[in-house]
């Protein structure tokens, strides 16, 4: 998920490469991802899996592998790139598919960051309700269901908006002070939980997880996720991030690409212990209240109370603040003269109200799955440019110019494999977490054999 | 005051991870937990910040 951390970066050295002295030491990359990755919508991932009807074994055993796997992604080809050219995404970008291309990213990037914030400001909402007894949306709704809901979402939503508008430097630093607090919070409802559910044994405990499942899918007992589906969103919930090169911002400052295994920390800590204590949390729910509905707020309030419900307001609130921020920069980008602050407000309103639609923080693993296919091809245009056009290296992107405004090929290797994986997960129903991969792979291989037509679009002076 | 805050700060992370160790290990109670938490929760996130700037400076 997107960070504050990413954002105060990217403004820094956006056209040139960052100078050795600007590099960073491990410590910060370390940091950061495991702040980043304790996000608000982490307390509805894991209930998700268990909805799902995913096993215990299966969950443990895939998010082992999966973030395994995401974390050599970042390690092997994100960093190795980022540490060489030493570049933004976007300026990257621009040296080798022309600066309009970069333009349309930036639009999708910024409409799938406002869905985003919106399911982060639905999160915080939940929690926000529970003092005035606001009824919350169960897992059935997916439109808005009350009005005095629509109102919280509303007035959170608003709130973050115009603190990001503002500038969001003391949200960051805030930010950053609140991550190890919330790591354990996150870590506490999970103790909590696993103590309410009352077991002494993995069979006791698996035996009880599966008739969570039966009760929260009324009887069914449907795996909807198996093994590979549960290692393939624990790897490509970030596609954007890893394969898809995004994090090339971050990276760039690293001395080192083996600041890559820092990812290790936010996967084993966010990905990892967050998503299998909410699903704890969830599980001790059914047990105690025989209730299924998802929802953070009540879910935290109950295992660690108050401090639950300020965990799932400062996780929703210090995540979604960025990413409105963000998504408002990258609209700002196709029209540079609009005022940040009038373009930020009407980013965060427009989340707001993506906020007050339910559907997208229930359907939040499927969200996560089409934010990777849109966006992580891209990073296979990166990594065919840098080690078949360029060789690795660095000085002939850092000299070369983009030879036009705008790469046909680049368009069509990013769209064709994009619009056909959308088709087929719209009408087979395939899950969208396991697109990323093939429409990566495809993407690179359009585009490498386009560029063998068509010359490289980018000359070296 | 100014080497006591971090170590005020630091008893608020503790404050938050050790009452949920304790009703697991059947110590104390899950309300007594909760409103230990809260504790741990007003001196990390009220002192903390404080630490952090003067780290800056």
């Amino acid at each position: 998920m997107p960070d504050h951390a990413k954002s105060t970066t990217i403004n820094e050295f956006e056209r040139e490469p960052v100078p050795t002295k600007e590099q960073k030491g491990a410590n910060k990359f370390w940091g950061m991802f495991a702040g980043e990755h304790c996000a608000g919508t982490e307390f509805m991932i894991g209930p998700l899996f268990l909805l799902n009807g995913v096993s215990l074994q299966n969950i443990f055993l895939g998010l082992l592998l999966g973030n395994l796997l995401a974390v050599l992604s970042w390690r092997f080809i994100c960093a190795p790139i980022a540490t060489q050219a030493r570049l933004t995404l976007y300026y990257h970008l621009e040296k080798i598919a022309g600066k309009w291309l970069v333009v349309i990213y930036n639009l999708a990037n910024g409409i799938l960051f406002c869905f985003l914030a919106g399911a982060m400001i639905t999160v915080s909402a939940t929690a926000v309700g529970i003092p005035f007894n606001i009824p919350i949306p169960t897992q059935d709704d997916l439109l808005p269901t009350n009005a005095a809901f629509v109102i919280t979402v509303l007035g959170v939503g608003a709130v973050i908006a115009i603190v990001a508008a503002k500038g969001y430097n003391s949200v960051a630093k805030f930010a950053n002070v609140a991550a190890p607090w919330m790591i354990l919070v996150f870590f506490a409802c999970g103790i909590v939980a696993l103590k309410q559910l009352n077991v002494s044994s993995w069979a006791e405990l698996s035996s009880l997880w599966n008739e969570s499942i039966v009760f929260a899918q009324q009887g069914q007992t449907q795996g909807r996720m198996s093994f590979w589906s549960i290692v393939l969103f624990a790897w490509f919930c970030n596609a954007a991030m890893h394969i898809g090169m995004s994090d090339l911002s971050i990276f760039r400052y690293a001395k080192k690409p083996s600041y890559g295994w820092a990812s290790t920390a936010g996967m084993y800590v966010g990905h990892y212990m967050a998503w299998v204590a909410a699903a704890f949390l969830l599980a001790a729910q059914i047990k105690l209240l025989r209730d299924a509905n998802p929802v953070p707020g009540p879910m935290a309030y109950g295992a660690v109370g108050l401090t639950g419900i300020f965990c799932v307001v400062v996780a929703g609130w210090t995540t979604a603040n960025p990413t409105i921020y963000r998504a408002g920069l990258a609209f700002q980008a196709i029209i540079p003269k609009t005022s940040r602050f009038k373009v930020t407000l009407i980013t965060g309103f427009i989340a707001t109200i993506f906020g007050t639609f339910p559907a997208i923080v229930l359907r939040l693993l499927d969200f996560v799955g089409i934010y990777g296919t849109i966006l992580s091809p891209i990073g296979a245009i990166i990594f065919v440019d840098w080690y078949f056009n360029r060789k690795g290296n660095a000085e002939s992107l850092h000299n070369a110019q983009p030879a036009s405004s705008f790469s046909v090929p680049v368009l069509l290797a990013w769209l064709i494999p994009v619009s056909i994986s959308l088709y087929l997960a719209h009408q087979n129903g395939i899950p969208a977490w396991h697109l990323p991969l093939p429409c990566w792979i495809a993407c690179g291989l359009i585009y490498f054999i386009l560029n063998r037509f068509t010359g490289p679009k980018t000359s070296n002076h | 005051m100014q080497n006591l805050r971090p170590i005020l700060a630091r008893l608020g992370l503790v404050l938050t991870v050790l009452p949920p160790l304790l009703f697991f290990y059947d110590v104390i109670e899950l309300t007594t937990s909760k409103i230990i938490m809260v504790f741990g929760m007003i001196l990390w996130l009220g002192i903390a910040p404080i630490v952090q700037k003067q780290h800056e400076s």
